[in-house]
């Protein structure tokens, strides 16, 4: 194969390069497919496939002495849970704004970092949030309360001890 | 006479030369007295060489640049070398990195002193850069042929931001923490429009920013190495790399801008430095090549000086000034460092940095509009302005173009009475929720104190346009009021914010809590 690359048109124009040079065009593009399957390959390493964060699913007993409507806060966990006639509910604490933890009263909850308020079923009430606190899922096992923080159940559901 | 002793004697000296001949071999062109030295001097130079070897007189006003850019330059140095000292205690996990930071504020030879500078070259940094886009555009400098560099510029400021931000985890303490925990959630926040129209499940760019950003659903240990990663390596690689181009393009874009006049402005010269000490080489012209719009056959650089030593002193100046600057905060003022991290507790208030304060305090309205919606539309109009201002009145000088000084004095005082006029009537009335609570989330989104703020700049600058016949007029009265807005929202959010975000008018009259 002989390679005939166009004349240049003057002294100045330097001489066009060669189309067809198989070892130039190999390279070339070998190159570019190389970059294009590791780029693609690269950028899924930094979206983790196992999210290292402790089990979200947790038991614990309630308080003989919590009164009815008032909030009960596992130590270390971001969900407040309420006991009263129908059963036991759990709502998250965590801001559906931008992540604060809230204060959970009975009246409801008051989030410190824009002032959202949300009533005592979650619905918000007031400030930027822009969605009702969710509702956890609750079972109860004898004693024991056992709550999914990753697991929404309708607003609403309170289950019998 | 034997052979021996003069081999020794040769030895001998040239064992003296060796300083000398060392010297010769790194600056091979000798000392920099004459003008074709002093070229050879910038030329011959890896690092001295993105500089042209002669500086028009017109850049070396103070009043052309303000020394803002090499300000900027020496800010990232001094973070560079405070920051590489600050790596020899710094431990990136969790607990560790608040107790490395304490050693290093009290225990660590120097290590306050150290990390103080570090801290306020960096803000220093941050304010400068803001100051030095602000020169750029009011002397009309993005405008052909410097577009490109306008938008390498307008990455540095990203980047400028970005080091910034992941620096301001790395101490793991309360503000630490709950400001990473807002901004993770911020690049969270384009859920507030999928949940709105319920594709979250299918499609959640949200969701994937905030996993991508902090490796995890909080911020925890992976959040802290990736934020890590990017402060000590990635970014500062990225910086140097847009820097080294951003500089040269300047030489490759023809110096600074200057107005067509302006070799009528500058007062002839008196003679002060001579132009031509000896014949110009071939070489030297090769050097001093830039591309220009008019031909300048037949003229000579009548209104160019030696960069060596005309730019270089008046650039070292600049840096020994940043120097001092921060050396003088970091004695009078300590940076700050709260208790441990305590992902249960809220830091109340959680202010992020001082420069986002701004947006944080559109973010308490909505999100999305405040967090990434506003911003993305600052940040795609500035870089369209090269595009779409083709207009050539009043490029190089300041205010320069229709409208003026005049029109800038007015859009300044309209952008700052908008924007106070808006915190004053949200703080005094509230906003739509407070008056329609059931009212849907994405009616917020679209009207917001944010968006009505925006909207009221875009009419006057739309005005401006039509008023001047001149993108330019519109664009001086737009970036003006802009600036005016983030003022005014970062001085409140700074100042008058407090504890669930209410209004205060001084710390002073915070709740105990
Ligand atoms: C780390 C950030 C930056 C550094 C270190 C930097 C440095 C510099 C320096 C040293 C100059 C020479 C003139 C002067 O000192 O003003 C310059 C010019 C320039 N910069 Fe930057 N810059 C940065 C960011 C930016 C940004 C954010 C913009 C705008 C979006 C920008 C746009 C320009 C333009 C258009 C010029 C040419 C000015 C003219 O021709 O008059 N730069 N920069
Ligand atoms: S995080 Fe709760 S109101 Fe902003």
């Amino acid at each position: 194969m002989t390679v005939s690359p166009r004349p240049a048109q003057s002294r100045l124009d330097p001489e066009a390069v060669p189309r067809r040079d198989v070892l130039g065009l190999l390279s070339l593009w070998s190159m570019a497919s190389a970059l294009l399957v590791a780029t693609l390959g690269a950028l899924r390493l930094p979206r983790a496939a196992v999210l290292p964060s402790p089990s979200k699913t947790f038991r614990v007993t309630i308080p003989e002495t919590l009164p009815a409507g008032e909030p009960f806060v596992p130590p270390g966990r971001s969900v407040a849970l309420f006991r009263d006639g129908e059963g036991i509910h759990a709502i998250s604490i965590v801001c559906t704004h931008l992540g604060c933890i809230i204060k959970a009263t009975a009246g409801g909850f008051e989030c410190p970092c824009h002032g959202s308020k949300f009533a005592s079923d979650g619905a918000v009430t007031g400030g930027p949030a822009p969605a009702p606190l969710p509702w956890r899922q609750v079972t109860v096992n004898g004693n024991a309360v056992i709550v999914d923080e990753e697991t929404s159940v309708p607003a609403g559901t309170k289950v019998q001890a | 006479m034997n052979a021996g002793h003069d081999a020794l004697r040769t030895f001998r000296d040239n064992l003296r030369q060796v300083p000398g001949r060392l010297a010769a071999t790194a600056f091979r062109t000798g000392a920099p007295r004459t003008d074709r030295s002093r070229s050879t001097f910038v030329f011959g130079n890896v690092f001295l060489h993105l500089h042209s070897v002669r500086t028009h007189r017109w850049s070396l006003r103070w009043a052309t640049t303000a020394g803002l850019g090499i300000a900027t330059l020496a800010a990232f140095f001094i973070t560079l070398i405070t920051g590489v000292l600050l790596m020899f205690y710094y431990k990136p996990y969790p607990e560790a990195a608040y107790l490395s930071m304490k050693d290093i504020h009290f225990v660590v030879p120097t290590g306050r002193f150290i990390r103080n500078i570090h801290r306020w070259a960096a803000n220093a940094m941050v304010v400068t850069v803001i100051l030095h886009m602000a020169r750029a555009f009011y002397t009309a400098a993005y405008r052909a042929p410097r577009e490109f560099n306008w938008l390498i510029g307008m990455a540095l400021l990203a980047v400028t931001l970005g080091l910034s931000f992941t620096g301001y985890l790395l101490p793991w303490d309360q503000l630490a923490y709950w400001a990473i925990t807002i901004g993770a959630n911020i690049a969270q926040s384009p859920r507030e429009v999928t949940d709105a129209l319920g594709i979250t499940e299918t499609f959640d760019p949200g969701g994937l920013q905030r996993l991508l950003l902090l490796g995890s659903d909080t911020v925890g240990e992976e959040a802290l190495i990736r934020f890590y990663l990017l402060h000590v390596m990635l970014l500062p690689l990225v910086a140097a790399a847009l820097m080294a181009v951003h500089f040269w393009r300047i030489r490759k874009d023809g110096g600074l801008a200057k107005p067509a006049d302006v070799d009528r402005r500058l007062a002839p010269d008196a003679g002060a430095h001579p132009l031509f000490t000896d014949a110009p080489q071939k070489t030297y012209h090769l050097a001093a090549i830039v591309r220009g719009r008019s031909p300048a056959v037949g003229r000579g650089p009548e209104h160019t000086v030696p960069s060596m030593p005309h730019l270089f002193y008046a650039e070292l100046a600049v840096f020994m000034l940043t120097v001092f600057v921060c050396t003088a905060l970091a004695i009078v003022s300590d940076a700050p460092l709260k208790e441990v991290a305590n992902p249960l507790v809220p830091e109340n208030p959680a202010k992020a940095p001082w420069y986002f304060l701004g947006l944080q305090e559109l973010v308490a309205f909505s999100a999305f509009m405040g967090g990434i919606g506003i911003p993305a539309v600052v940040l795609i109009g500035l870089g369209l302005i090269p595009f779409l201002d083709r207009e050539e009145a009043g490029t190089g000088e300041w205010f320069g173009g229709p409208g003026g000084w005049p029109l800038v004095r007015r859009a300044a005082v309209l952008g700052l009475a908008a924007a106070v006029g808006v915190e004053a009537f949200i703080i005094r009335f509230g906003w739509l929720r407070e008056w329609f609570p059931g009212i849907p989330q994405l009616v917020i989104t679209a009207v917001n104190p944010g968006t009505v703020l925006t909207a009221i700049y875009a009419a006057y600058s739309l005005w401006l346009v039509r008023r001047f016949n001149s993108t330019r007029a519109g664009a001086l009265g737009l970036f003006t009021c802009f600036l005016g807005g983030f003022l005014v929202l970062t001085v409140v959010g700074t100042y008058f914010r407090g504890p669930n975000w209410h209004f205060f008018w001084s710390p002073a009259d915070w709740p105990v809590h």
